[in-house]
């Protein structure tokens, strides 16, 4: 399941103590813009952006590393949004804990989908979180708490740990950029730890893993939990950010935007996943007036992005550059 | 941004060269809704044009009004539709926001709309939440709600004969609304509801379920649904015989350009309410015929209610002298006497529900009809105080 | 008269018939689908978006150039299945020697592109497609109503599904076919021209997309989004059947659509979801599928 196919070698992160320089120092430049981005791009369209960049890092997790294709995470993502939603409107608990909420009930969810998602491999793996996807969209539209078609609307914004106000968007931006960096850096660790490592063994040769004695299944159900459970904490975190938890989160045209972020970024990479989402994210944005050209323009991508850019803008720069991004 | 905004609208005054009039007024309109997805018929570039008709209609620039008109396409989805309206009000200096179809977008707009003291005026969506359990100061709500649609849909054929009645209700929140607002009229007119199948949505065949509507024996099925799902209800029931033998269908939430992709030939004999239909009177003739002209098809009511709620709010933002305030416009939007071209006698209620007669039409015979567009018989017509349902406590700004 | 949990058996044996003929439908497209997975080893993500494409060129047919329901049966499926060779041709093939995953993520941005294309420009609203005048009418079966027209999908569908399964299983082209699936370097190697094999499979699954869209058109509203819907059904259908045969794939789509019609009496409420959770069981159970070969 060589997703990432020939760009694999070149981009083989070297098992070191800690972070390549490069990767540092890239980091820190984003940390660096990222904190000056609100006094110049609008606030709660750069945390639209951070959160789908934790998103697609999630998903580039299973996807990237674990050369699992899921189709269905919105679901995850989705679930999660709705959740916290309804912890912070109708049990009124504070912005963390609900975002806690919305993660860890995306974490449970994922686990059980995966156990019985990983029985199947490949395009089977994928049609199979897809269905599945689906039947989370069902109980979406139609359980109780998530409102139907309205969604779960007017979620209050509330104190951080109490005690902080969270209803300014400078305040809230700051709260959001701790989360999303956390989590992406928190990605970042797993994929270059030995559980990382193992992973991309696995990927790279499924039957030479489990003949080094490998439990490979156990090993895939970790990854496919652990990138739900960080789809939810960006899905729990964007309720918040928007005030409400819609169908929209939860359907699979979300899980095809995941994949297309991706892809477009460069899966596989550290850093593509983050730009593919806020070139999506920004386009959305600005085309609105354009209409049913997004879809267009979105399928378009794709199709090139399939042909023509397998690696995805990082994973040219990567190239070029001959250093993993 | 408040400050930012003042600015601007002076340097837009200056760009404009608008003559130095007794007033000097910029206003600045968005037109947020689907132009991509199932919505994008009946609202889509449609409420644009419609919204530009009702700006030279008022003559603004002769008034001394600069008005400026943005559009966007909310892709159905909450996120995108808020993350716009923000930025609209916050940072491009948008006055009022126009049509929003889709109710989980128009909450959300709602509400931002009320923290930037913006104003909103809805035409495309149906939930009754905007003027009741959401109700804010700074909504009007124009055209048309669900509650309004089962009532006049429901009393009218209660009353025609129509007693017994079986549902097929879209599985989920709307539909189960929908049902239950048609439901309590049917029972208050002397009719009894025989049965009821909840229908998954979206689906596309419903011929099973309208196996089980046939099997029930009742005089009226009423489809508790919306869009693609009630075309293709309408579709199979005329395919079973089911509306050859005798039943009657009853589409709660239907539009004209609906029963226009379905044609007469399907259609025919269908009942269903609308707040606006081009065919009524010299009134929605002239408008609608303009309206042909630059945009291809007939207005929906959605539209309409899009030209005349822009109208209204112009000569509200005229009295007040400026639109900077969005709750004092809407605030004399509620004042006023509003007679209006379109909707007759129209009068904005303290919660912002704008009430206006609701007609219940029956669509033509192949036969009858004599034109692409010509769709409906006019049956009976209610007012708007019968139609709508009554005002909230909690929701009369007038006290507050 | 006996019934079964109150529900008498005139009209389950309707709901029986009812699901049959939604079966047809699924059989159709999981048959195309299976097909091509067959060969070229891609799940044909636009498939839902053909299947469209199909029931539009039929209307297109019928309002741009007169041409009759018919007519289309046959036209439209070539058009659709020309279509895809050119899909094939231009795009799919470069990918044949990449994981298979890339073909589907190439077909999702397919699928995008053909259904935001018609979307711009017939609209959302959904186009009228009248019922051919032979088949206009109905029968009284004294339990229902059947309309002749869904007699005719059914019919339509099992010959369809009859004469695929022959043509693959049991004559010798059919035998090349499979051969190729197994190993297409060494059936190269004997003067078969296994591109052209390809490309000719992946249009004729492609053209029973847009042939069942052609049955559909009558029936369902003929609109950009009716593919979307279904597409999503049909591949549980293709996972709970396996992908094994041939036969699998028909015969998951009529018993599905068979189980899914009895819900709708049972529990309306979860007829949506009853395929999914069948797909579920399956999975648990015989995760290659009813009719697949372990893996």
């Amino acid at each position: 399941m060589a997703m990432a196919d020939k760009t694999t070698s070149t981009q083989r992160v070297e098992q070191t103590a800690g972070m390549p320089t490069l990767h540092k120092a890239i980091f820190v430049v984003l940390l660096i813009g990222l904190i000056a981005l609100p006094f110049f791009a609008y606030p709660v369209f750069a945390m639209k952006v951070m959160c789908f960049a934790l998103f697609a890092a999630a998903f580039n997790l299973l996807l990237g590393f674990g050369g699992l294709l899921s189709f269905g995470h919105a679901a995850y993502f989705g679930s999660a949004s709705y959740v916290a939603a309804h912890a912070a409107k109708v049990w009124g608990l504070t912005p963390e804990l609900s975002i806690l909420c919305g993660t860890a009930a995306a974490g449970v969810l994922g686990f059980a989908i995966g156990s019985l998602a990983i029985r199947r491999q490949g395009i089977y793996f994928a049609m199979v979180t897809l269905a599945f996807a689906q039947m989370v969209y069902f109980v979406a539209l139609q359980a109780e708490f998530t409102g139907g078609e309205d969604g779960i609307q007017g979620v209050p914004r509330g104190n951080l740990f109490g005690l902080f106000s969270l209803a300014d968007n400078m305040a809230l931006y700051f709260f959001v950029l701790a989360v999303t960096f956390g989590g992406i850096l928190f990605l970042y660790r797993i994929v270059h730890s030995p559980f990382g490592e193992v992973l991309k063994a696995i990927r790279e040769n499924e039957p030479r893993a489990i003949s080094l004695g490998y439990d490979v299944n156990r090993y895939k159900l970790i990854v496919f939990t652990l990138s739900a459970t960080m789809a939810g904490l960006a899905g729990a975190t964007k309720s918040q950010v928007f005030q409400l938890a819609s169908l929209t989160d939860v359907h699979w045209s979300m899980s095809g935007e995941v994949v297309l972020m991706t892809l477009l970024g460069g899966m596989g990479t550290v850093f593509g996943p983050l730009i593919g989402a806020g070139i999506i994210v920004t386009m959305q944005n600005y085309l609105a007036t354009f209409g049913a050209w997004v879809t267009i323009i979105q399928g378009v991508i794709f199709v090139l992005g399939v042909l023509m850019f397998r690696e995805g803008i990082v994973g040219v720069i990567s190239r070029w550059l001959k250093k993993p991004l | 941004m408040i400050n930012k905004f003042a600015i601007s609208t002076l340097a837009l005054a200056a760009m404009t060269g608008a003559p130095a009039m007794a007033q000097d007024i910029s206003v600045k309109l968005g037109v947020l809704n689907d132009r991509s997805g199932i919505y994008a018929d009946l609202s889509g570039e449609g409420s644009v044009v419609a919204a530009r008709m009702a700006v030279e209609d008022f003559k603004a620039a002769d008034k001394g009004m600069t008005v400026e008109i943005v559009s966007a396409d909310h892709q159905n989805k909450p996120d995108v539709g808020s993350n716009i309206a923000r930025q609209w009000y916050d940072v491009d200096g948008v006055n009022a926001i126009l049509d929003i179809p889709t109710s989980s977008v128009a909450l959300a707009v709602a509400n931002i709309t009320h923290e930037a003291n913006g104003v909103m005026l809805n035409s495309g969506a149906g939930s009754t939440s905007l003027t009741r359990e959401q109700c804010r100061p700074t909504t009007v709500h124009w055209t048309y709600d669900t509650a309004a649609l089962a009532n006049g849909t429901g009393a009218a054929m209660t009353n025609a004969g129509g007693k017994k009645w079986f549902f097929l209700t879209a599985d989920y929140a709307f539909g189960h609304s929908l049902e239950e607002n048609t439901t309590a009229v049917v029972e208050a007119n002397g009719g009894e509801v025989v049965g009821q199948v909840n229908v998954p949505f979206p689906a596309q065949d419903f011929s099973s379920f309208l196996l089980q509507a046939q099997g029930s024996g009742a005089d009226v099925i009423g489809l508790a649904n919306a869009g693609g799902d009630t075309v293709n209800a309408i579709k199979q029931a005329s395919e079973f015989g089911i509306t050859q033998a005798g039943q009657k269908l009853a589409a709660l939430l239907m539009f004209a350009n609906d029963v226009h992709a379905l044609g007469p030939q399907t259609a025919q004999g269908l009942s269903l309410t609308e707040a606006f239909y081009w065919d009524q009177n010299d009134g929605t003739r002239e408008f609608s015929q303009r309206f042909m002209d630059t945009h291809g098809s007939m207005p929906s009511m959605v539209q309409a209610g899009v030209y005349s709620a822009t109208l209204a709010y112009l000569e509200a933002v005229q009295t007040v002298g400026s639109a900077e305030d969005g709750k004092a416009v809407v605030d004399q939007m509620k004042a006023m006497d509003i007679d209006d071209a379109l909707f007759g006698k129209v009068t904005i209620r303290a919660d912002g529900r704008a009430l206006h007669d609701m007609y219940l039409f029956e669509v033509k015979t192949a036969e009858e009809s004599t034109g692409e567009w010509d769709l409906y018989n006019q049956i009976s017509s209610v007012t708007g105080e019968e139609a709508f349902l009554p005002m909230l406590d909690e929701c009369d700004f007038s006290k507050q | 008269m006996f019934e079964l949990l109150g529900i008498p058996p005139q009209v389950l044996l309707g709901q029986i018939l009812l699901g049959l003929i939604n079966g047809s439908f699924y059989a159709v497209l999981s048959l195309g689908l299976a097909v091509i997975f067959g060969l070229l080893n891609i799940i044909n993500f636009a498939h839902g978006a053909l299947y469209m494409a199909g029931a539009f060129v039929a209307w297109m047919l019928l309002h741009y150039l007169g041409i009759g329901y018919w007519p289309a049966l046959i036209l439209a499926p070539l058009i659709v299945g020309a279509f895809g060779i050119l899909m094939e041709r231009t795009m799919l093939s470069r990918l044949y020697h990449l994981d298979h995953l890339y073909g589907l993520l190439l077909t999702f941005g397919l699928a995008l592109i053909i259904q935001g294309l018609f979307r711009n420009y017939y609209g959302i609203s959904g186009l009228a497609y009248q019922i051919p005048d032979l088949l206009s009418g109905g029968q009284n079966l004294g339990f229902m109503y059947l309309p002749n027209y869904r007699a005719w999908v059914v019919i339509a569908s099992v010959l369809v599904c009859f004469s695929t399964w022959f043509m693959i299983e049991k004559t010798r082209l059919g035998a090349y076919l499979r051969a190729a699936t197994e190993n297409p370097t060494l059936v190269g190697a004997f003067g078969i021209n296994v591109p052209l094999m390809i490309m000719l499979t992946y249009g004729f699954g492609v053209a029973l997309a847009g042939f069942a869209g052609v049955l559909a058109a009558p029936i369902y509203s003929v609109n950009p989004t009716m593919g979307e819907q279904l597409i999503i059904v049909v591949f549980a259908v293709v996972v709970i059947g396996g992908m094994g045969s041939i036969m699998g794939a028909i015969v998951t789509g009529y018993m599905l659509g068979i189980i899914e019609g009895l819900t709708r009496v049972f529990y309306p409420e979860g007829s949506a979801v009853v395929i999914f959770v069948i797909m579920a069981i399956v999975l648990m159970i015989k995760p290659e599928g009813l009719f697949g070969r372990p893996v």
